[in-house]
């Protein structure tokens, strides 16, 4: 029930009232309000159950297990919070000098420097706002190097078919095409079918290693080697940056520019809006179009580098400085971690990965690519079992809700049919991880006796089965009194 | 088992193509490929007049799991699209081989419809994904 209608003519919340009407002498007659906001007319208690019941009724990570393939949904530290909190951070206005802003200036410079240092590139911009951000900023800085050149016949951007559908959209919206590039059966990109794409009218290429079928890239210095001979750069998405954390670097793959989901590997808030953060880091002949503002160490001083310290920059991405409370929050967790840390990090999450899969295989699930060793997810398909139960992947995944876990990642991707891609990730137990193969067996059980009941769930959430089809085609994103509910 | 029907030839990216007399083809998608989809909510077809390439993207279905491209399977020019999808997307699932078309083409090469594949062949290349 959505809390407009709750509302009942005349009721508020008194306590909350402002002390007189207000009157805005500034606002010209204009802009004012005709009539007052269709508001809903409520008392505090209501406002507070209605909210207080939404919040309970949370699918999170702080609630369930939430091994969202892609996503890295692992636990986001307690402490990172509070730190990023305090008082100091809190209160500086975005506009502060820096000289009133020492503390927050050194917090994201050692925050770029880590990130330099774990990514193996030459320099680091905290700037962009998220991941789709930073893909754009990323490729933005591979047109202006080749602008700069005065090399403008380079057209094609080349991604591989596995790859997040983000990639395609970015080249398009910095006004590239794409050139799709084919997977083998083992789950490496097709590096005869790049050879025969690749040309004086490449850009780059923007690639996911670990790929989103969970296996590592094992061709990719090759790749990087063909790429950059025909001119063109290389673009590293780092959505699954988490399974090669502090092992290996894309910089030392070869790689040109990167972005770094901290929402995802470095634990921030993640899901429900985030806000993200997606950092981007560049070799040498990029860093001059990094977006500013930057943050500069002189001796023992910070300062930002702002459009005439960089006057190559592609720009700002937002107004300020990003988003720094997410920053802070990553940059607390880094310090937390540490060196060693970031080492185990990659080192659980392909262990919980490859124990997982490794189960479910022994309880008759199919595994992609069997003969590859996962990387920090695996992909297994449903499509044996869909074929003689007629049970879909979706069902699968609603069913699992029903078990208390949040569905991993359905249909991508979409070179798999009917599959599931899972992500334990590093901060899961053995338990957890047990727990859903388990609940995973029973499910398949269930769906040999009573396909019927895995059909129709979940069962046991407050809503049933959405109609997402309808939704789809009869979009209605608005409330209106009255309206049909 | 899908639905193959005999008399159309068909694109391993799962696209069908009707001889409709003369140099001219209807195109669409396999029920196979509807069913792999689910349920569409959304279709973007080409330009009357626009040229077309096989093997090229010339419009696109999406359903509430996956937006997909279709490739045109021949080469030619679009005479006709089957205005009615864009309200109605779901024609495709109901019925893929007749209401469900999506384009018709005026083929630059008749003889390239020999190079498409046959029911069975088609068949074949379903059973191994």
């Amino acid at each position: 029930m959505l809390i407009f209608e709750q509302s009942m003519p005349g009721r508020r919340a008194v306590a909350q009232a402002p002390l007189d009407e207000g009157a805005f002498p500034d606002i010209p007659e204009a802009f004012l309000r005709q009539r007052p906001a269709a508001l809903p007319e409520v008392s505090e208690m209501q406002v507070v159950r209605h909210y207080t019941r939404l919040s309970q009724k949370n699918f999170s990570i702080d609630t369930q297990f939430y091994p969202l393939g892609s996503c890295t949904m692992k636990y986001n530290p307690r402490g990172a919070n509070t730190l990023a909190m305090l008082p100091g951070f809190l209160s500086r206005h975005p506009e502060a000098p820096p000289s009133h802003s020492q503390g927050f200036l050194a917090c994201m410079h050692e925050l770029q420097e880590i990130l330099k240092e774990v990514t193996g590139m030459r320099a680091v911009s905290l700037s962009p706002a998220a991941g789709a951000q930073g893909e754009f900023a990323g490729v933005a800085m591979i047109r202006a190097y080749h602008d700069a050149r005065g090399d403008h016949a380079r057209s094609e951007i080349l991604v591989p078919d596995a790859a997040h559908g983000t990639n395609p959209a970015t080249a398009v919206m910095c006004g590239y095409k794409v050139r799709e590039i084919p997977t083998r059966r083992d789950g490496d990109v097709d590096v005869e079918a790049l050879r025969g794409v690749i040309g004086p009218q490449t850009a780059g290429i923007m690639l996911t290693n670990p790929s989103t079928l969970g296996v590592f890239e094992r061709r990719i210095e090759e790749i990087a080697a063909l790429v950059h001979a025909a001119g063109g750069l290389l673009y590293y998405d780092g959505a699954n940056l988490n399974a090669i954390l502090g092992k290996v670097r894309p910089g030392d793959m070869g790689f040109d520019v990167i972005h770094v989901n901290l929402h995802k590997t470095f634990s921030t808030p993640h899901g429900g809006g985030g806000p993200g953060a997606g950092p981007v880091g560049v070799s040498e002949r990029l860093v001059p179009y990094l977006p500013v503002p930057l943050v500069a160490r002189d001796g023992d001083a910070y300062r930002w580098l702002l459009e005439e310290d960089c006057p190559e920059s592609i720009g700002r991405l937002s107004a300020f400085a990003g988003n720094a409370g997410v920053l802070l929050r990553a940059y607390v967790y880094a310090r937390m971690i540490g060196r060693e840390g970031m080492a185990r990090i990659a080192e659980y999450s392909a262990l919980n990965a490859n124990y997982m899969q490794a189960q479910l295989r022994k309880a008759g699930f199919d595994a992609a690519y069997p003969a590859r060793r996962a990387s920090h997810e695996f992909i297994i398909t449903l499509r044996r079992q869909a074929k003689r139960l007629g049970v879909s992947t979706m069902d699968f995944a609603k069913r699992l809700l029903d078990h208390g876990v949040h569905a991993p990642t359905t249909y991508f991707p979409l070179l798999v049919p009917e599959c599931l891609l899972i992500e334990p990730t590093e901060t899961e137990d053995k338990a957890t991880l047990d727990g859903f193969v388990e609940a995973m067996a029973v499910i398949l059980e269930e769906a040999e006796r009573d396909p019927e009941r895995v059909r129709d769930a979940p069962h046991t959430l407050p809503v049933r089965r959405l109609d997402d089809v309808r939704a789809a085609r009869e979009l209605d994103l608005a409330w209106r009194p009255g309206a049909d509910t | 088992m899908s639905n193959l029907p005999t008399e159309l030839k068909y694109a391993r990216s799962h696209e069908w193509v009707r001889a409709e007399g003369g140099d001219l083809v209807s195109v669409g998608i396999s029920d196979h490929a509807q069913e792999l989809l689910g349920d569409l909510v959304f279709v973007e077809l080409p330009e009357v007049g626009a040229g077309v390439d096989a093997g090229s993207e010339c419009a696109v279905v999406e359903s509430v799991k996956a937006a997909s491209d279709v490739y045109s399977p021949v080469t030619g020019e679009v005479v006709e699209v089957n205005e009615a999808l864009a309200d109605a997307p779901e024609t495709i699932n109901d019925s893929p081989y007749e209401d469900g078309w999506m384009f018709k083409v005026r083929l630059s090469d008749p003889a390239e419809l020999e190079g498409l594949l046959d029911a069975a062949a088609y068949s074949e290349v379903i059973e191994s994904e």
